[in-house]
């Protein structure tokens, strides 16, 4: 690892990572890193494992094989309790959000603000919930209803107002902008930058390769539950980076 | 629940209801016990809405109401608690056991004061610990909790009739008694005491409330409308005081308490029934519930796991524990009515408590409850409890077999459940 040697000790540090479902591996020995400060872009076709991959830093699996080092130091997460005690969050693909509940009380479910009395603070709850929903989508007014009336892009932006809201230091987003429209996909890039000079490190799973270019500071891409690479973004075209994903193919420069 | 959200922002002229941010649903739930209840009045020519039905009315809604407030908890969570009749014929056979063996054998002598809260404390322990117990093998063996208290339901009556042999077990002490109903009342001070407490608490909870969004700077309700929601609960607490408190104790129960207290009684003398403890203890279990369901994290995460229990576990709850708790609440609520049902009938009967899970099931769906999970309100299923009581009742009154009455009620839960599909359909509350 000679980036090690370069820039210190990396935030998250996943080596040798396998798991399988039944006889499927669905990730297979990959290693990954992550650096403070950094965007790290996870590519690869539908069902390469890149979820798969994630999930294991944010507690939802636990690898079969690997280990895993947060800040240098050997990381135990069993479940998702643990990764947020080691300051991760994660905006899943599924989103992840109760649809009964409306969306402040999924943004602090199970880290609810209580009263001195020790009751859930709703109305402290909104409050806080109007600010931030303020900073990333003005237009979201629908505070009172269950998040299942809320359309797709509206849903996407309270998972993303949850992770954001509790001051991660390890953000996973797979793909944060799916369904969101080309304004709001630009305010997910304008926060992704933003996040990123605040100096957390974010994983971004993205099949946008043009976004990948734009956002990321290197990439990682993934074939049939393997890693094909590892690459800096800014030695690599897009062509380069479709070969790695659709062949499996290393271009000479890798990083 | 309609949107108040107008996208625009234009201000839509808003109706009566709306204004009063009225749960529709309950309403329609409160309109139709209210025509059940004048119907049946009136086909019983004047005898279903006296005080005494009335009172008699909500003393045998108490043992169902109790554990329907638990079973809002555990179909919203999605699963099913078939075991709780058994379990409350169990609790009964051992609160029933201490009282008149285990308790005096071991030095206790029957009559003491220590005898009713050991029996109930014991009582609620072994509910708390089997429903415990259906809950681990929920969460953490990943059973069908179906499955599991289908089992229950199966063992846990004959472990009762085991333990007992069979036999009744009686007359239950006398202050364990006090929790059955018509035994134990609050006479009318006391009662119009605990009317005025529960109005203050209301209108300090709508304030409290008020004052929360005021300092949020959210929009609230028009100040004439929380004046007519006060009012109306004033009037109903207060009303429903005043009903049971109109209900004399006959004379000839009034001349056997003053016989077996050794004095004579004063001419004239005349005296209430007022509030039954029973009653008082459905009415704090209802509260805490209520707080339970909507203050604290334990009902959120509740309620979240019912939604999308992904999400819930993802979010961090750990849905296998919170599976253990809900059924142990379950169990220790099946026991609390155990305490009220053999008072009620003052001895414990192998076969107390047949065929509860599934009145206890139905007041929860009738009161909206979603078998889907995720959904339920415990004032709703309190009303469901009640609304089937009057059915029953109501239809006893009138002469109908028991036979039509099971028809009736059956059709009921049919009904209520696919006029709440309707409803929800139309409201957009479902997909
Ligand atoms: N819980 C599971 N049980 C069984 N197989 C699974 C499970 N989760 C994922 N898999 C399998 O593992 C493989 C990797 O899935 P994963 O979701 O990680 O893909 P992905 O790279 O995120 O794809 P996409 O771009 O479509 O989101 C797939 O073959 C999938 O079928
Ligand atoms: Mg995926």
């Amino acid at each position: 690892m000679t980036a090690m040697n370069e820039r210190g000790t990396p935030l998250v540090e996943m080596r040798d990572i396998s798991i399988a479902f039944g006889g499927i591996k669905a990730v297979d020995h990959v290693s990954v890193d992550l650096y403070p400060g950094e965007v790290v872009g996870l590519l690869g076709h539908n069902g390469a494992g890149k979820s798969t991959l994630i999930k294991c830093l944010s507690g939802a699996y636990h690898q079969d094989a690997g280990e895993i080092f947060i800040n240098g130091q050997k990381a135990t997460i069993n479940n998702p309790r643990d990764a947020r005690a080691y300051n991760i969050e994660t905006i899943y693909q599924t989103l992840a959000l109760a649809d009964n509940l409306d969306a402040s009380s999924n943004l602090f479910l199970g880290r609810e603000l209580v009263t001195p009395m020790g009751f859930v603070d709703d109305a402290h709850m909104e409050a806080e919930t109007r600010k931030i929903m303020h900073r990333l989508n003005p237009n979201f007014r629908k505070f009172k209803d269950p998040v299942s009336a809320l359309s797709g892009g509206q849903r996407q932006s309270v998972a993303i107002a949850r992770a954001v809201y509790f001051n991660a230091r390890i953000l996973i987003m797979d793909e944060p902008t799916a369904a969101l429209g080309p304004h709001e996909t630009q305010m997910v890039a304008d926060l992704i930058h933003e996040l990123k000079r605040q100096g957390l490190g974010i994983f971004l799973i993205d099949h946008d390769i043009h976004a990948v270019m734009e956002l990321c500071d290197r990439a990682s891409v993934m074939k049939n539950g393997q890693l094909v690479g590892t690459v800096n973004v800014k030695d690599v075209t897009e062509d380069d980076l479709l070969g790695m994903i659709i062949l499996g193919k290393h271009p000479e420069k890798a990083a | 629940m309609t949107a108040s959200a107008d996208v625009a922002g234009a201000p839509r002229k808003k109706s009566f209801i709306e204004t009063l941010e009225l749960d529709t649903r309950m309403l329609g739930m409160v309109v139709a016990f209210i025509v059940l209840t004048v119907g049946f009045h009136l086909v019983t020519h004047g005898l279903f809405l006296t005080p005494r039905n009335i009172f008699n009315l909500t003393i045998q809604t108490v043992s169902i109401g109790i554990m329907a407030t638990g079973m809002v908890f555990v179909i919203v969570m999605r699963d099913i608690d078939l075991s709780v009749g058994s379990l409350l014929c169990l609790c009964s056979a051992v609160m029933g056991l201490l009282q008149v063996r285990l308790l005096p054998d071991i030095g206790i002598p029957l009559g003491s004061p220590l005898i009713a809260p050991l029996a109930i404390v014991s009582g609620l322990a072994v509910g708390a610990i089997i429903g415990a117990l259906n809950g681990w093998l929920v969460g953490y063996l990943a059973v069908p909790s179906f499955i599991v208290t289908l089992g229950g339901l199966l063992v846990w009556r004959n472990v009762a009739w085991y333990i007992t042999s069979g036999q009744t077990l009686g007359p239950l002490d006398d202050n364990f008694q006090l929790f059955g109903g018509i035994n134990g009342t609050l006479g009318a001070p006391a009662s119009w005491a605990f009317g005025i407490l529960a109005c203050a608490g209301a209108l300090y909870a709508l304030w409290h409330g008020r004052r929360a969004k005021i300092r949020h700077e959210f929009p609230v309700k028009p100040v004439w409308a929380e004046v007519v929601i006060a009012a109306v609960i004033v009037v109903a607490i207060l009303g429903f005081v005043w009903i049971l408190n109109s209900y004399q104790i006959p004379p000839a129960v009034l001349r056997r308490h003053f016989a077996a207290i050794g004095k004579p009684m004063p001419q004239g003398y005349a005296d209430v029934y007022g509030l039954p403890i029973s009653v008082f203890l459905l009415i704090a279990v209802a509260i805490a519930m209520t707080l339970v369901a909507l203050k604290t994290r334990f009902g959120r995460y509740v309620f979240a796991t019912g939604g999308n229990p992904d999400a819930a576990e993802l979010s961090g709850i750990n849905t296998k524990l919170l599976t253990v708790k809900v059924f142990a609440l379950m169990g220790a609520l099946a026991a609390l009515s155990a305490v009220v049902a053999s008072a009620r009938q003052t001895y414990h009967t192998n076969d107390i408590g047949t065929l509860d899970e599934l009145r206890t099931i139905a007041a929860a769906v009738i009161g909206g409850t979603a078998l889907a999970g995720g959904v339920g309100t415990i004032y709703g299923a309190i009303l469901g409890a009640l609304i089937m009581q009057a059915l029953n009742s109501g239809m006893a009154m009138v002469g109908v077999d028991s036979p039509f009455q099971n028809i009736v009620v059956g059709s009921v839960l049919v009904l209520a459940v696919f006029v709440d599909i309707v409803y929800r359909k139309r409201t957009g509350a479902l997909k």
